[in-house]
């Protein structure tokens, strides 16, 4: 394996914008409130960015393809601006982009935002888009809690879980959400909800009722990054650093070839296990301090949880429930209000998750701030399908250099 | 060799709407179809057709045949999806029957069926001879009520034939007792009364006795009679006109299915066969503008057919529906909110249909030459992940296989014309899978580890170009017990 990018790139500065349905701002001007926080925490001029990258999703709704949409928002000064897209991870690949600049030396200080305007269709839920001219033809009509929602029957199946108590974990995980929400000024969703309001909303998905789905927001997120000895002669202390960023892809085994059970993301273990040799971590449960991961659905997290090989596989339920990734448990999961309800416009979540992470690890999270100030941070998104799906790993932490 | 019908095969869709549910909803305004309530009509699921149920009616037929010696396919409706594309074009590809083949289409009279089983029982190619109608009706028509959904299929050809043609007769005469047109959309029909009067009953017995004198038979040698009518008792009128015995008179399956338009001809004879013995003498009469009428021994290979669902079967692969308003949303009927989420464009690129229409259409995969591994859809790169040969991939077809439930849910969110969408993997035994739409299929009987079996249905509707695209969706493959000839 290769050596890899771990203490090479520190965070300069990041921003996020405040995530909801924010009807009276275009995408742009969500980019804009990103970056005046990212540039202000940098401490540094637009002039001395070399190059930027743009993430954003469904760019059919807000700004179209494209990295200009960028460069005009900020009025970048002709710098190398590249756009990219890849399902929900596409917020953590602008990210990558802006990393690998900085590791490689082709950039001293990059820029990576991710930005999503997703209230402009008119009904709720995620926009309705083609897929492509032949899987048009033969994918089955299905929106996004449909695929996820089969996670839990074949969760079911494999681990002869009853549907009531993997139901009740799911409903744990929401409350729990909505609880980290209501301590997060910038979530979309603030309100406080029960088991109860869970196991009786409106059926969305079998077994995916309304509240098992993460809130769908506009919104934007920015990180600054550059080398540690450049972000020292800019007078930081407390540096973050990136330990790892990994990504992996299905090739269509799990779409295609039985050796696959539709009860886990196996792209999530194998991206989990390349990222914790990159990061140098032995035991994740112990050494892991913090955990953002991509809950677009309950269930999703769920079985997240033993992708990432923090709890033992079939014992989710059990970690859940014990209350071992609430905001005061032993590895706090979404402690922001994670997709559920800091909010998901796509292109900005990767980047949003790392924010809290170094607020975090800076004592800036306000109220949700961990006692223990975190050392070791994961985030995850998982873009596409469980049975087809990119999934993307960062983990970032102090550094110690 | 001897010429004849080597098998059949018939479908009737799942849906049974209850009368009662017509009647209750249009008794106000018509009170004759109070007494019309009774018994039940076979409606097509929203995702069926004329050429989906022609489909499932030849592979019914095919069973245990060898569909390579299919030489023609023969396709007759009055409601054929497409008029500017062969419909029994799309029927061959479906069932992937290779382009060396004939096909043609016939329409525009109830008796297209009889006369196209008519023309093929010639002798000549063997082939498929299908019928198969879902016609449109108005609310509160006295056709709603007696019209139903359904298909039927016949292999004629030579070999080792389980009925043999005696005779046949036809006439034409340009009898209007009901047209439809492209401007009109809905059937317009005549007095019931004078169509009887004036239309079967002088236009029919002439063509009965002219074919029994052909066949050099009396009416009394005719054990099956099978003529479809509508209105009460005129088949056994008709029946008494030639001389048939009234005993022979078969049912027109009114009270379990309905008139399924040009196909109930073959549908009744279908029936009849079902239940048939060696020697028996089966008539059918198609009536439309003339009459075509058809006569049939029953031989000894009746025995050896295996066993197929048939008539018998389908109409025991039965689910009651009491919702008539899901029939006229069913069939755009009444105008329907469907929701933003259903204006999302439907748009089918037809180069790419054409390239890709072995995957699409014929539902045929891959198996690797290399590793074994059967895949879907056939791909350059072999998905097995010990393999990833190249080009290494023939054609596994997958229509056939039986596979079960991996995962499944059933979606609220994403638009469906008959909501919850029931999805899910659906995993092949022998190797292969595939993430599928659902039909015909209920949300509390869904399971992981159910078998489904592969049927071929319609996969959107494009509102704005008037298209329909088809592809394979998965059902409940343990449908009933009862079989049309075991």
């Amino acid at each position: 394996m290769a050596k890899g990018i771990r203490d090479k790139v520190a965070i300069l500065g990041m921003g996020c914008s405040k995530f909801g349905e924010r009807w009276d701002m275009n995408a742009e001007d969500l980019m804009v409130e990103a970056y005046v926080e990212a540039l202000g925490d940098a401490g540094i001029e637009t002039k001395q960015i070399d190059a930027a990258w743009l993430g954003t999703a469904i760019e059919e709704q807000h700004v179209g393809k494209s990295a200009v949409p960028l460069a005009v928002a900020l009025r970048l000064p002709y710098i190398p601006v590249t756009r990219v897209e890849n399902f929900c991870a596409t917020g953590t690949e602008a990210f990558r982009g802006a990393v690998y600049a900085v590791a490689s030396g082709a950039a001293d200080i990059a820029l990576a935002l991710g930005v999503e305007k997703l209230k402009d269709t008119g009904y709720g839920g995620l926009p309705q888009r083609g897929r492509g001219t032949l899987p048009n033809m033969t994918w089955p009509n299905a929106s996004a809690p449909g695929y996820f929602a089969q996670l839990a029957a074949a969760y079911r199946a494999k681990h002869g879980s009853a549907p009531e108590d993997l139901k009740r974990a799911m409903a744990h995980v929401s409350v729990k959400s909505h609880d980290n929400g209501g301590r997060n000024a910038k979530a979309h969703l603030r309100n406080k909800i029960t088991i109860d309001t869970v196991l009786n909303s409106p059926m969305i998905a079998e077994p995916l009722g309304l509240y098992d789905c993460c809130g769908v927001s506009d919104g934007a997120a920015c990180a600054i990054v550059t080398t540690p000895e450049i972000a020292r002669s800019l007078g930081k202390r407390d540096l973050v650093s990136v330990k790892a960023l990994q990504v992996s892809v299905s090739n269509g085994t799990e779409a295609q070839h039985n050796s696959w059970d539709g009860s886990y993301f196996a792209t999530t273990r194998i991206a989990a296990t390349r990222a914790y040799q990159e990061a140098g971590i032995a035991k994740p449960r112990e050494e892991i301090s913090l955990i953002e991961v991509h809950d677009c659905f309950s269930v999703t997290e769920l079985v997240t949880m033993e992708d990432l090989h923090i709890s033992a596989e079939g014992r989710a339920i059990h970690d859940i429930l014990d209350g071992f990734y609430d905001a005061d448990g032993t590895i706090p999961c979404q402690i922001d209000g994670g997709l559920k309800c800091f909010g998901h416009p796509i292109g900005a979540s990767g980047l949003r998750m790392i924010y809290e992470m170094y607020l975090q690890m800076q004592g800036r999270a306000g109220e949700r701030q961990r006692k223990d100030m975190p050392r070791l941070g994961l985030t995850h998104n998982l873009g596409g399908f469980p049975h087809q799906n990119v999934c993307s790993i960062s983990i970032v932490g102090r550094y110690e250099g | 060799m001897t010429f004849g019908i080597l098998a059949f095969g018939a479908y009737i869709p799942r849906l049974r709407l209850q009368r009662k549910a017509i009647a209750d909803a249009h008794g106000w305004f018509n009170a004759a179809l109070k007494g019309q309530g009774k018994g039940e009509r076979a409606i097509a699921n929203w995702d069926e057709d004329a050429v989906t149920m022609a489909v499932e009616a030849a592979r019914d037929c095919l069973t245990g045949q060898d569909a390579s010696r299919v030489e023609a396919v023969q396709m007759a409706s009055t409601t054929f999806p497409f008029l500017d594309r062969l419909n029994s074009g799309v029927v061959a590809e479906a069932l992937n029957l290779g382009q060396d083949l004939a096909t043609a289409d016939a329409g525009q009279t109830q008796r297209a069926a009889t006369s196209v089983l008519m023309t093929a029982l010639r002798g000549g190619p063997a082939t498929l001879v299908l019928a198969s109608d879902k016609r449109p009706v108005k609310a509160a028509s006295p056709l709603e009520m007696t019209a139903g959904d359904g298909a039927a299929a016949l292999l004629v050809g030579a070999g080792r034939p389980v009925a043999t043609l005696l005779a046949s007769a036809t006439r034409t005469a340009d009898f209007v007792d009901h047209y439809r047109t492209p401007e009109s959309e809905f059937d317009y029909q005549w007095e019931e009364r004078w169509i009887r009067d004036a239309g079967y009953m002088p236009l029919v017995p002439p063509v009965v006795k002219a074919c029994l004198a052909k066949a050099g038979l009396g009416p009394e040698a005719v054990t099956r009679f099978c003529m479809p009518a509508v209105l009460a008792k005129v088949a056994n009128s008709v029946a008494k006109a030639a001389g048939i015995p009234d005993a022979a008179v078969a049912d027109n399956l009114h009270a379990v299915c309905g008139e399924t338009g040009a196909a109930h001809p073959l549908v009744m004879l279908v029936a009849a066969l079902e239940e048939a013995k060696p020697g028996e003498t089966i008539m059918v009469v198609g009536f439309g503008q003339g009459a075509d009428v058809l006569l049939f021994e029953v031989t000894d290979a009746i025995a050896d057919l295996p066993a197929r669902l048939g008539v018998k079967g389908h109409l025991a692969r039965r689910k009651e529906e009491a919702n008539y308003s899901k029939f006229l949303a069913f069939n755009d009927t009444i105008a329907m909110e469907r929701g933003m989420r259903a204006e999302a464009d439907k748009q089918t690129a037809l180069s790419a249909l054409w390239r890709n229409r072995a995957t699409v259409t014929a539902f045929v995969g891959g198996r690797c030459t290399q590793c074994g591994t059967l895949q879907f859809p056939k791909t350059r790169v072999c998905v097995n992940p010990n393999c990833t040969a190249i080009d290494t991939q023939v054609p596994e077809p997958f229509a056939a296989k039986t596979g079960t439930i991996n995962s499944y849910t059933a979606d609220r969110l994403t638009y469906s014309p008959d909501p919850p969408a029931c999805y899910g993997m659906i995993q092949f035994e022998e190797g292969g899978r595939w993430m599928m739409d659902f039909t015909d299929v209920d949300e509390k009987d869904l399971a992981v580890g159910q078998p489904m079996r592969m049927m071929f249905r319609v996969k959107d509707m494009d509102s704005q170009r008037g298209f329909r695209r088809y592809f394979w969706k998965a059902a409940p493959a343990a449908v009933t017990e009862t079989s049309g000839r075991a």
